[in-house]
């Protein structure tokens, strides 16, 4: 029998006008939801995916529109639809989830009248019925407290619950269809778990059919019953979910799949392997298959003469593939460069970190507070910090926001001095140095790359300048010819080619722009380079290869690498020691394997099984932590961990700071738990059937 | 678009300016503001090689303009004043003056205010408050009064009208600038600076302000304008430009009266000072446009 699809897009293709000219941001794209069914579409930045997403709402903006191609919702071409009948649709039978929930709320209007807004709107109820309804969905989508949340404003609560929120207002009219559009991104990877399962469960009860848009293939994994891959505008291949993560064709998700580090990843057996090149800009894309340049398996001919379509793997029907010879690949043939990470063994100790503490001071200066006198209240962004770094190790520092990662890089570079206890560099305790007092030599020695690759560079000022000052700034070179012939030197290293040097950082892609963010740091030679994060807003094609090029270099310089970051799965790939970090406190630390293996701290644990894995063959133990990250203003009593831990064994918890007990070899946990309690604990992370794999 | 050959050589000052007239090509607007300023500008630059009238001799009251009836064979384009001078010498030289010191003023106001805004919104707490307390008083003043303190007190010469468009436009623009740094002082690459220990000066200078330049140049059009209403409101209170230079505001002022019977005497100098602070205006305008859309 034959059902009729919830929604379905025929060889749609989509342009925008711009000043450029016509630039078609979605080619040929071809999708069916069926009732009750979950549709991912995963790719990278500018692939499409959001645009396929707007056209399904009828909502391209002014400059977009759909140049050919049908999308039919129950069988009717949306496209005849009066703009009537969309508006009575979008928000009541389709309804989508945005990125960001702050930007889906009003922020001037309580929850309550905003959610009872979309009854009143498309249905013909009363105020108090539409209330009720909006009080039972919150109470749905497991908010804690609904009657109160109805009565709060959208930046009276945490971003968590602003998203529970957006989905509720989505699933009020109960619509046939949710889109959800990155969904997460915006949130901390334990808050994150939550939402995706509360999708799931969702899903499973209202009958909801959905679309998942991600460029994380691990959510994909988690919530949806086929999928889509996009490259540049096109989808390249499209089948059950178990179809595309076991038995991908396409060079293009083989090579996905290959440059994210997966649990099964090793680093001598499986290498990551970066895919070379960039994403090629909508008006610059090549004759033929649009993955061609960056293929390794290309060939004159088939590949780049005409357009490729999409054809079905034999036996496998629904399974399609844009590739001209996927039957033909010889996967073995293709020769990437992998990043490898040598072991290096690791020297003296370069940095040590001891019992440094950071406290703010807030200062209330409402009149009330003058009157009353009420004392300034202390933030504790960082507590009790201990740990050392070896030469040419590399540290992981993990942790959500609000863990004081980022007060103690701070501390770190001088940009704040350390309430209590000492940071040694080389013997030099720089704890109360604020950078401008430290030697320039110092300075050189300690440097960073950031997150953001938008914002690491001055768009102001060209690539080159900008190395050279740092390399004047750190004495290396003073001599104008010299520094120049260092800053080609730096961009050798980073592997750009030197004429970069003229250009202005609008000119470069996102990878481009880290890699100079890295040649700066390492300008100076520096012992320690603490990477905040460095690839977690880069394209996953390019993040490998931007990871792979910062430990080599590392590597080469015996640097020590403080590597801060929430993806637990690089950490495991990179990193040699790992210290987990959470309110303030270190909570665990340790070598990778024993951090990863049992026994864990809770919140470890909770990490651990919080990290989307694209997998099909890994088991993750179900933790989901209740609620959200304390403020680090009001922290909790006792541990910090207590208001969310699922281990919680009493009131000690709630009085007292837990001790440090070490499990041998410097495995430092911070938990109240009994010796036989990390004695039974169970691994999170199980990889099955490994041999078949291993093909 | 991303030409190699183009991209790759290092801007000169010269392909940088040639570049940027370009940009104004998609904005009709901003052309026409562009042109409006350009055409007041070559006059004034040609003014002492143009073969006028000296604009501050009598020669004969009361002609209309094209009148042909003058003693010399000349033609007075756009008639005489009551006292005699041609009034097309006049605005032109006018236009000189205006110009030169429009310019001036906002360009004094700019460097202060950019000074006050830069330090306000990067050093932030104590300096943050006294400037801001500074431009809250100096807001407070209607406008019109601070000028006429200021030049009553201190005499109306040039330099005395930069200082009160300084005093009056100042906080203003440390506002906008205030503004724009305490959103880019967030970024990581001031970050960058910090952590390789930059002096405050030299992040201020050097990596603040370059990135505020887009929004402060479309404001320091309008300002322009604002600043050319300016000068001709003094000189039409009588605290302009010292006499006898041609001044567009004092030319109004003084043929006002006669306005009944020979209009013409202050139309032209009111159109003068309406097309230029409409070319300011409407450049203003185009640029914003153009930065929007991008």
């Amino acid at each position: 029998m034959e059902q009729t699809p919830i929604l379905e897009c025929r060889n749609l293709c989509i342009s925008y006008d711009t000043r450029g000219g016509e630039i078609p941001a979605v080619i040929d794209f071809n999708l069916k939801v069926m009732p009750g069914q979950g549709v991912g579409i995963v790719g990278e930045s500018g692939c499409g995916k959001s645009t396929v997403a707007l056209a399904i709402m009828q909502y391209l903006g002014s400059n977009g529109y759909i140049k050919s191609g049908e999308i039919f919702y129950h069988g009717r071409d949306m496209r005849t639809m009066s703009e009537e009948e969309l508006r009575a649709l979008r928000g009541s039978k389709i309804a989508m989830i945005y990125q960001e929930p702050m930007a889906s709320l009003n922020p001037s209007m309580k929850i309550g009248d905003q959610l009872a807004e979309v009854p009143l709107f498309h249905e013909d109820v009363s105020r108090t019925e539409a209330l009720k309804r909006s009080q039972d969905l919150l109470e749905a989508v497991k908010l804690p407290d609904p009657a109160r949340i109805m009565d709060s404003y959208p930046h009276q609560i945490s971003g968590g619950q602003q998203q529970r929120v957006v989905i509720a207002m989505a699933l009020l009219s109960k619509p046939d269809l949710l889109l959800l559009d990155e969904p997460t991104t915006a949130l901390d990877v334990t808050v994150e778990r939550g939402i995706v399962e509360l999708v799931k469960e969702i899903s499973a009860e209202f009958g909801t059919s959905m679309i998942y848009i991600s460029h994380n293939l691990g959510l994909i994994l988690d919530t949806c019953d086929r999928v889509t891959v996009m490259y540049s505008g096109e989808a390249v291949e499209d089948g059950t979910v178990e179809e595309v993560f076991d038995e991908m064709q396409h060079p293009y998700t083989t090579g996905l799949f290959a440059s994210i580090p997966l649990p099964g990843a090793d680093k001598n057996e499986r290498p990551l392997v970066p895919i070379p090149g960039q994403l090629p800009l909508p008006h610059q894309r090549p004759q033929g298959c649009f993955f061609g340049p960056r293929c390794a398996f290309f060939r004159d001919g088939p590949c780049n003469g005409e357009k490729v379509s999409m054809r079905q793997v034999e036996g496998e029907e629904g399974h399609t593939v844009r590739c001209a010879r996927f039957e033909d690949i010889d996967w073995a043939e293709g020769d990437h460069e992998a990043v490898t990470v040598k072991s290096v063994k690791s020297g003296k100790v370069v940095l040590e970190v001891k019992d440094m503490k950071k406290y703010y001071e807030i200062a209330d200066s409402s009149i009330m507070s003058l009157i009353k006198r009420t004392p300034p209240k202390t933030v504790k962004a960082n507590e009790n910090i201990n740990f050392n770094a070896r030469e040419a190790e590399t540290v992981a520092i993990v942790g959500e926001s609000g863990c004081g990662k980022s007060t103690f890089a701070k501390v770190l570079m001088g940009l704040e001095e350390a309430t209590e206890g000492s940071v040694v560099l080389n013997g030099e305790d720089l704890a109360y140095l604020p950078v401008q007092q430290r030697k320039a030599r110092t300075v050189g020695h300690l440097q960073m790359v950031f997150q953001n690759p938008f914002d690491t560079l001055n768009p102001s000022h060209s690539v080159g300048s900008q190395i050279a000052r740092v390399i004047r700034k750190f004495d290396v070179e003073k001599d104008p010819e010299k520094v120049r012939g260092k800053v080609n030197d730096l961009l050798d290293l980073v592997k750009l080619p030197r004429d970069f040097a003229h250009r202005r950082p609008r000119q470069l892609s996102g990878g481009q722009k880290q890699r100079i963010g890295i040649a700066r740091a390492f300008a100076g030679n520096p012992a320690v380079v603490v990477a905040d994060e460095p690839v977690s807003a880069l394209d996953v094609s390019v993040q490998a290869a931007v990871t792979g090029l910062l430990t080599e270099i590392q590597n080469d310089l015996k640097s020590t690498l403080l590597f801060i970051s929430h993806d637990l799965s690089v950490v495991r790939y990179l990193s040699d020691r790992v210290v987990v970090m959470y309110l303030g406190h270190i909570v665990e630390q340790g070598t990778t394997d024993e951090v990863f293996s049992p026994p864990y701290h809770p919140y470890t644990e909770a990490l651990l099984s919080a990290v989307p894995i694209a997998d099909t063959s890994v088991e993750q133990k179900q933790i989901i932590l209740k609620g959200d990250i304390p403020s680090a203003v009001n922290p909790p009593p006792g541990c910090p961990f207590q208001t969310r831990c699922p281990r919680k064994i009493g009131s000690i918890c709630e009085t007292d700071e837990p001790p440090i007990k070490d499990m041998g070899n410097g495995h430092m946990i911070g938990c109240h738990l009994d010796a036989d309690v990390f004695a039974a604990m169970e691994p999170v992370i199980v990889i099955h059937n490994e041999d078949e794999k291993a093909s | 678009m991303t030409d190699i050959n183009n991209s790759t050589a290092a801007p000169t000052l010269l392909s940088k300016i040639v570049k940027s007239i370009g940009m104004l090509k998609e904005s009709p607007i901003a052309i026409f503001g562009l042109s409006l300023i350009l055409f007041w500008v070559i006059l004034a630059i040609l003014a002492p090689i143009l073969p006028l009238y000296d604009p501050n001799t009598p020669l004969e009251p009361f002609k209309f303009p094209l009148d042909g009836s003058a003693k010399n064979d000349g033609l007075y384009w756009l008639g005489t004043d009551h006292k005699g001078r041609d009034i097309l010498s006049r605005v032109i030289f006018g236009a000189q003056q205006v110009l030169v010191w429009a310019t001036m003023a906002t360009a004094v106001a700019y460097i202060v205010g950019m000074f006050m805004g830069v330090v306000a919104g990067y050093l932030g707490g104590w300096w943050d408050e006294t400037i801001s307390f500074i431009s809250n008083v100096l807001l407070s003043f209607p406008v019109i009064v601070l000028y006429i303190i200021i030049i009553t007190y201190l005499g109306a010469t040039g330099f005395n009208i930069v200082l009160a468009v300084t005093f009056a436009s100042a906080p203003g623009i440390m506002r906008i600038v205030r503004g724009l740094v305490l959103d880019l002082r967030t970024r990581d690459y001031i970050f960058a600076a910090q952590t390789r220990g930059e002096s405050a000066l030299y992040i201020m200078i050097v990596e603040l302000l370059p990135n505020a330049r887009g929004p402060l140049i479309v404001d320091a059009c309008l300002r322009l304008g604002y600043t050319t209403i300016t000068i001709a409101m003094l000189g039409y209170l009588g605290l302009g430009l010292p006499p006898p230079d041609p001044d567009w505001g004092k030319m109004i002022a003084e043929t006002q009266p006669l306005g009944s019977f020979a209009g013409h005497m202050a139309v032209v100098p009111a159109i003068a000072i309406s097309s230029l602070v409409l070319g300011f205006n409407l450049l203003a305008d185009g640029l914003r446009e153009i930065s929007m859309r991008d």
